[in-house]
């Protein structure tokens, strides 16, 4: 009984509430990081240098007026955010946070659920989020913001295909599809992935970027693009859904390439027997820095690099992208005949 | 096998990357631009109707609210149009400080204008760098002659003061600041492969064309043509000084970029010159109390950081104000040619060529 | 007992919003309440020990088929009703005689062709090898419907591209 209900739903309370933390003190992170590349400074007044912002967006977001637009469809149009950021959150099911904690004698995984198709199991998530941007633009009865979220959303799915093909190719490597089964490859190879996969990691990378509308992939949502964006009619609350599911997607994305390519909660070399006072830092310290690490190239790249055109973006993702995925496969498969493992 | 309509789309004029008050209606077959319609006018405020009943000192400060991010060049203008009427000789020393004026607008003009087109395309912090460098800037014209923005800097028959002591050392010294920061936006900028794919090949125009429509100024000379109001009908001091004339060879917008790119280290080698050889001498020349310039019209044209700019001043001899004002804005010239440019394009190019036409709607709308 | 109970609840959770789908006013919200059974059905799956299947489910189905679905009916205009036809009833009778002739499909299935639960036992390691296992089926035992359906996915594309182009 404790097992089966109290533990889970423990461990689901924790990692929510970690998760809607820690997509709250990205935006900060984002605003701050973003600020000091441009020789300022950021958020300063709202607590010491600004670390009680986002506490204050919240707040400002709860209380604005709801404004829903006339013609638009009112179930849809509360419901679409909400479709956005539940896929999202529930990916959290399936990533190992550490290797396990012992609490009150019982061994507790840090990952809360590790089914045998974790990975697939996020893909599949992930795809359901497409559908809020679809309605999301739909439901706001104006013909520009359907028109953008449709781009969006054929962005999304173009860039799916090129990282559900690098997923293969992980999965190749590791012989599993079970998230807490591929850090233990890494462990048994003694090599993080990326190195084995470095072309994986760069195409899996960069079409996160496009998954998370991220910069340079950003031109569905730019303020200085023409059409709104899908998110235009949307105020207050319903927004800062989207937002903070725009945050939560970058998590993700950090957290499956940490898994996949970083060696998860394992110290660097985790095999080698003179680096083994490394344990000593918890496994979660170890996973959360290296997905820390990535977050910061996210950011660091949306600072520095402009943005793309809506067709060199599609171009990327098909033309570029997809033929090395699949080469990598190809590669892959060929190589792991031959070294006969 | 389907009939598909044209959409029309309004772009403006409360848009964030019309550099103002800018309407742009498109006609869009798909996301390709067939025709844009410009609608200007938003920023109209009667100056040239104002200088007929303004003294011919006090329509400098009215010059200066024109193009409000190159006050220096239309006050120049302005003042030696005034000068040519009045056949009024500047002195020397008067033309090298307003030579270093100019040049500094240059240069800042540039500053907002590299900022704001690379903020468009995407890359912020290329638009926060650029304005560090203009802090500068302003900081000298500050010194100078009291204003950042709108700077009433000139007088006809010279400048209204001598340079502060030690301005020219800090001159000096802010042009090295500026040829090193130059090298941190080429590499945020000139081999980004991004930035190349947004700005190779768009917006392009054939030097022949570009003089039928009337261009000037770096979109002009990125086409090719060979045309700068500093070396072909030297004003200032310009004729003392030694400096090349940057030419693209494509005129799309990466070749603009280009050349205003260049036109940043000609500047700073141009005020190196004049700083350097500052004569002494007086700075303001033997104008007369109440300026009355005798009956005449005439046409004067300068190289402001956005193209040609022209004044054609008619006076009647008698009252104190001219009987006609009217200036050649290059912003203006250079705005008709933004239909030629984006047709065939898709919506997301549109930003990026009003961008590289740099227009300020102060001047385009007067 | 679980499984029983969990089996009733999607299948009822299945039909309720198969109901919906039909009979809702909007066909966006037609498609939606599609999507919402593709996730019940998935779970069925689950329950069969079938989670590589139920993922695909969720994935394919619901997250690419049903998108495309979307997509057309947003862009195409669907305010206009369908052209009556002279005979009023036509569509209730044709309905009905669809519906009787899927029901005899059905009862004959039951009859003739229903396969007890039993067969194609695998205990223990179907859960942990569910791809190996559809891997190996599809490769084997299946690979000339695998390689048609390819073939007809493409055959699709290739349509779409030539219809949608304007000049080539």
């Amino acid at each position: 009984m404790i097992d089966l209900i109290v533990i889970p739903l423990l461990q689901i309370v924790f990692v929510l509430t970690g998760v809607l933390i820690a997509v709250m003190y990205l935006v900060l992170l984002e605003r701050k990081i973003q600020a000091w590349v441009q020789v300022r400074l950021g958020p300063m007044r709202v607590g010491p240098h600004g670390i009680l912002q986002p506490i204050a967006d919240v707040l400002k977001l709860f209380i604005k007026e709801d404004i829903t637009p006339v013609k638009a469809d009112r179930w849809v149009f509360t419901a679409a955010p909400i479709v956005v950021l539940v896929p999202a959150l529930i990916a959290f099911a399936v990533i190992p946070f550490g290797s396990s904690v012992s609490l009150f004698g019982k061994k507790i995984s840090l990952a809360i659920a590790d089914i045998n198709v974790g990975l697939l199991y996020i893909v599949a998530v992930a795809s359901l989020g497409v559908y809020g941007i679809i309605l999301g633009g739909w439901s706001s009865n104006s013909k520009y913001p359907l028109l953008a979220s449709l781009r969006a959303s054929a962005q999304l799915v173009s860039y799916e295909v090129a990282v559900t093909l690098t997923f293969v190719s992980v999965i190749l490597t590791a012989g599993t599809l079970s998230m807490v089964g591929i850090v233990n490859a890494q462990f048994n190879n003694g090599v993080w992935f990326l190195f084995v996969q470095p072309l994986a990691f760069a195409i899996y990378f960069i079409g996160g970027l496009a998954e998370t509308n991220r910069a340079p992939f950003d031109l569905p949502e730019a303020e200085q693009e023409l059409v709104g964006g899908f998110h235009t009619e949307y105020s207050g609350m319903r927004f800062a859904l989207f937002f903070l599911a725009e945050y939560t997607n970058m998590i993700i994305v950090s957290s499956v390439a940490t898994t996949l390519f970083l060696g998860g909660w394992l110290p660097p070399f985790p095999n080698v027997r003179a680096l083994a006072f490394l344990y000593y830092v918890p496994s979660w310290m170890w996973f959360t820095l290296k997905t820390l690490l990535l977050l910061y190239l996210f950011l660091w790249i949306r600072a520095t690099l402009p943005r793309y055109r809506y067709d060199q973006l599609m171009r990327i993702g098909w033309k570029v992208l997809i033929p090395l995925a699949i080469a990598n496969i190809v590669v892959t498969g060929a190589g792991k005949v031959l070294l006969g493992s | 096998m389907f009939n598909t309509d044209e959409l029309v789309i309004n772009m403006g004029p409360q848009h964030p990357a019309t550099h103002g008050v800018l309407r742009v209606v498109l006609k869009l077959d798909g996301e390709k631009v067939v025709d844009a319609d410009v609608v200007i006018g938003y920023l109209h405020r009667g100056i040239e109707k104002l200088s007929e009943h303004r003294d011919w000192t006090q329509i400098v400060m009215l010059t200066d609210r024109m193009d409000y991010c190159a006050s220096a060049a239309a006050n120049l203008g302005y003042c030696e149009t005034v000068e040519k009427l009045l056949s009024l000789e500047v002195p020397r020393r008067a033309r090298y400080i307003r030579t270093v004026l100019a040049e500094l607008q240059r240069i800042a003009s540039h500053l907002v204008w590299v900022g704001s087109h690379a903020m468009d395309i995407g890359a912020v912090t290329v638009f926060l760098f650029a304005l560090r460098e203009r802090e500068l800037v302003l900081d000298l014209f500050e010194e100078f002659c009291g204003a950042r923005l709108t700077y009433n800097s000139m007088r006809i028959g010279g400048v209204p003061q001598d340079i502060p002591p030690g301005w020219d050392k800090r001159v000096l010294k802010f042009c090295d600041i500026m040829d090193e920061k130059l090298a941190e936006y080429e590499t945020l900028l000139t081999r980004n492969r991004i930035w190349l794919g947004r700005t190779r090949g768009i917006g392009v125009i054939s030097g022949p064309e570009a003089v039928a429509i009337g261009l000037s100024g770096p979109p002009l000379r990125a086409s090719g043509v060979r045309r700068d109001v500093r070396k072909d009908e030297p004003y200032a001091a310009y004729d003392e000084f030694e400096f090349d004339i940057p030419l693209g060879s494509r005129g799309d917008t990466y070749d603009r970029y280009l050349v205003r790119l260049e036109e940043f280290r000609q500047s700073t080698r141009i005020i190196r010159q004049a700083i350097e050889g500052l004569p002494a001498g007086p700075v303001l020349g033997k104008a007369p109390r109440l300026i009355r310039p005798p009956a005449g019209e005439t046409y004067h044209a300068n190289e402001s950081p956005k193209g040609e700019i022209g004044f054609f001043i008619v006076s009647d001899g008698k009252s104190t104000s001219p009987y006609r004002f009217r200036v050649r804005p290059p912003s203006f010239c250079n705005l008709q040619a933004l239909p030629r440019l984006i047709r065939g394009h898709l919506v997301a190019d549109v930003i990026a060529v009003i961008g590289t036409i740099d227009i300020v709607l102060g001047e385009v709308d007067r | 007992m679980e499984g029983q109970l969990a089996f009733y609840v999607l299948s009822a959770c299945i039909l309720g919003f198969a109901v919906l789908v039909i009979t809702a006013r909007s066909t966006v919200h037609g498609i939606l309440f599609l999507v919402l059974d593709f996730l019940f059905v998935a779970g069925l799956y689950v329950l069969l020990q079938a989670q590589f299947v139920a993922v695909i489910q969720v994935l394919v189905y619901a997250g690419g088929i049903v998108i495309l679905y979307l997509f057309v009916v947003m862009l195409v205009n669907l305010k206009r009703p369908p052209e009556a036809h002279k005979d009023r009833h036509r569509r209730g009778r044709l309905g009905v005689a669809l519906s009787l002739v899927v029901l005899a499909e059905f009862v004959m299935i039951a009859l003739f062709g229903y396969v007890g639960p039993g067969v194609g036992a695998e205990g223990g390691g179907l859960s942990v090898r569910n791809v190996e296992r559809v891997g190996w089926m599809l490769y084997t035992d299946y690979l000339v419907p695998f390689e048609l359906a390819s073939v007809l996915l493409l055959v699709a594309m290739i349509g779409a591209i030539v219809l949608a182009r304007r000049e080539l």
